[in-house]
């Protein structure tokens, strides 16, 4: 009986351990974030007297989101990392579902040449300056096709791909060939609706990357017009580029110029912490595949 | 000849019976090869003394001049040793932390207190690198949070990213942050394959929950761990530019400056492509070959391996 009881304490003890160190580890996750958004509500004046933890806007206000919107480099490169992930994103999908469908296939004399091909450009790349002067060469530099072709097929997730499209049964397939289908048939009418979650998933990777993406526009794209939003932040808040500051437009620019900026990251950064939570349990088999088979 | 005859009659069969599927292969093909596969041949820069306006066909080859360059190079030794030291801080510090977590969640019976963590250490996976390193900008301004925290402990108040000893403990604290919660998937995945009924029979014979953890959990994992730990290893002189060309200045690159990023401003900087190049493929060379060591080494211990 005693004994029964001591264990009850220790499991007492240790389930508040467990506890206190989650929440600790979700404040300090949280916080940074929590700071962001305090200080895209509040004034350039309020924040200067922001000290220490900061928990809440001195004077709640929209006007850094209004100015935002009527900045029109912040616009213009909303507008590009969107048109970037028009583009990329389709092709990205297609392409990474016809590679994983060639991985998956059997019985072709030249799979394991493909392939091989395919995944060494996993271990070795040309690197950055060869990488830059083949941009150069094909005429991409200064378009934004430079930041959505490259980069647009991931060998990882060709083989998360892959992997989903082996756990379809050989027989669906081979029913369709019976009746006449041919490879690209069975793509779209068995293939795709059976691998939906995973395309999801495929779909937020690459535009998790493509969104995120800073520097793959900072060494291909010249012209401020035409760079995304990553680089724009990057220019405002890391680079204190006062130039793209003064560009904004309105009479109250000056209270909102600096909690414009973390309007702006709010702005950028908010959508995709939206998304991911829906796909959170499809992320296991994808990180499995990746760790184990590279 | 009569093997080639044959050879030839086994590719047209193929080619006949796999036709679509080379079909479908093909734009896949075709964009490793024009943004993989023709920048690798661009690596032949390296040993040439390279001039944009004549070309690859018209710039003189210089044999290995660009890489004893390098070698004798006055920061040869700094980012190499730079590489090193941050890549190995890492692995000491951020490797443990995911395996930590997984072991705590793991622990938590409350279903939706553990998806709500889960889901909350997931979020600076999906936060962008130039969001991060603003964010740790700001709190590192003479007048951030961190600051407060340093004067309140009655230290001074410095710009914390222009200090040479400061740099590897934001970029070591940093990483931990951003990884530890998405790190911890393989882990916890790896977790769900252990037999509950080990932990029942545990339990009849009076193991305490910490006992559970260290007789069972622990080596339950323990594979997982060495698996990555050793594939980590072997990429211990890459380390990725991104993060480090955010957060250095010139003040700090004594101590910040890497490989990759010294490749970065050589080649992009200042324009010397050649030598840029070579310090890169340097590089590259080095990470395949620990890479293939670490391979093997995985493979010996009973792993399973990249390849």
């Amino acid at each position: 009986m005693k004994k029964l009881r001591k264990r009850k304490l220790g499991d007492w003890v240790f389930d508040i351990i467990i506890y206190v160190i989650l929440i600790a580890l979700v404040i300090v996750t949280l916080y940074p974030m929590w700071y962001v958004i305090v200080l895209s509500f509040s004034n350039s004046t309020d924040i200067t007297k922001y000290t220490g933890i900061v928990l809440w806007p001195e004077r709640f206000t929209l006007g850094a989101y209004q100015m935002v919107f009527e900045h029109p480099t912040l616009m213009a490169s909303f507008k590009n990392t969107i048109l970037v992930l028009l583009g990329s994103l389709p092709l990205s999908i297609i392409l990474t579902v016809l590679c994983g469908y060639f991985m998956a296939s059997k019985g072709m004399l030249w799979k394991k040449a493909v392939v091989g091909l395919i995944m060494f450009t996993m271990f070795f790349s040309g690197g950055l300056i060869p990488g830059f002067l083949n941009i150069k060469s094909l005429g991409l530099y200064n378009t934004l096709w430079a930041l959505i072709i490259p980069g647009c097929i991931s060998v990882y997730n060709s083989i998360i791909c892959k992997t989903a499209i082996e756990t379809i049964p050989e027989s669906l397939s081979e029913s369709a060939y019976i009746d006449g289908a041919n490879d690209i048939q069975v793509i779209f009418k068995i293939i795709l609706p059976l691998i939906k979650p995973t395309l999801a998933v495929l779909t937020l990777y690459y535009g998790v990357a493509r969104w995120n993406d800073w520097f793959q526009a900072s060494i291909y794209i010249k012209d401020t017009n035409l760079l995304p939003i990553q680089n724009i932040i990057r220019a405002v808040l890391l680079e204190n580029d006062i130039a793209l500051n003064s560009a904004g437009v309105g009479d109250n620019f000056n209270t909102y110029a600096e909690t414009l900026k973390y309007a702006a990251i709010v702005i950028s950064t908010v959508p995709i912490l939206c998304i991911y939570p829906f796909l959170q349990k499809y992320f296991t088999k994808g990180v499995m595949i990746g760790a184990v088979k590279g | 000849m009569s093997n080639l005859v044959s050879f030839g009659k086994r590719a047209g069969q193929d080619f006949k019976k796999n036709k679509y599927k080379y079909l479908i292969v093909l734009p896949v093909l075709a964009y490793f090869l024009i943004f993989h596969y023709k920048p690798m041949y661009g690596i032949v820069i390296a040993f040439q003394r390279f001039r944009a306006s004549v070309g690859i066909s018209g710039s003189p080859w210089i044999g290995l001049e660009n890489f004893r360059r390098f070698f004798n190079d006055i920061y040869f030794w700094r980012v190499l040793r730079n590489t090193f030291t941050v890549s190995a801080l890492t692995i000491v510090f951020s490797f443990p932390m995911p395996i930590l977590l997984a072991l705590i969640i793991n622990e938590v019976q409350v279903k939706w207190f553990k998806k709500t963590v889960q889901t909350i250490s997931y979020m600076p996976h999906f936060i962008s690198m130039v969001v991060v390193c603003s964010i740790i900008n700001s709190f590192c301004q003479t007048n951030g949070i961190l600051n407060e925290m340093i004067v309140f402990f009655g230290g001074e108040r410095t710009n914390l990213l222009s200090e040479k000893e400061m740099f590897y403990p934001i970029y070591v604290i940093s990483d931990i942050w951003q990884t530890i919660g998405w790190d911890s998937i393989i882990y916890l995945a790896a977790l769900s394959g252990i037999d509950q009924e080990q932990y029942e029979a545990a339990r009849v014979d009076g193991a305490g929950r910490l006992r559970q953890i260290i007789s069972i959990t622990l080596p339950g994992l323990l594979p997982t761990i060495s698996m990555l730990l050793i594939l980590r290893l072997g990429s211990i002189l890459s380390v990725g530019y991104e993060k480090i060309l955010l957060l250095y200045q010139p003040l700090t690159y004594e101590v910040a400056d890497v490989i990759s990023t010294y490749v970065y401003r050589k080649g992009l900087v200042d324009a010397d492509f050649s030598f840029s190049t070579a310090v890169g493929l340097f590089n590259s060379v080095i990470n395949i070959v620990f890479l293939l060591v670490a391979n093997k080494v995985s493979k010996k211990m009973g792993q399973s391996g990249l390849f």
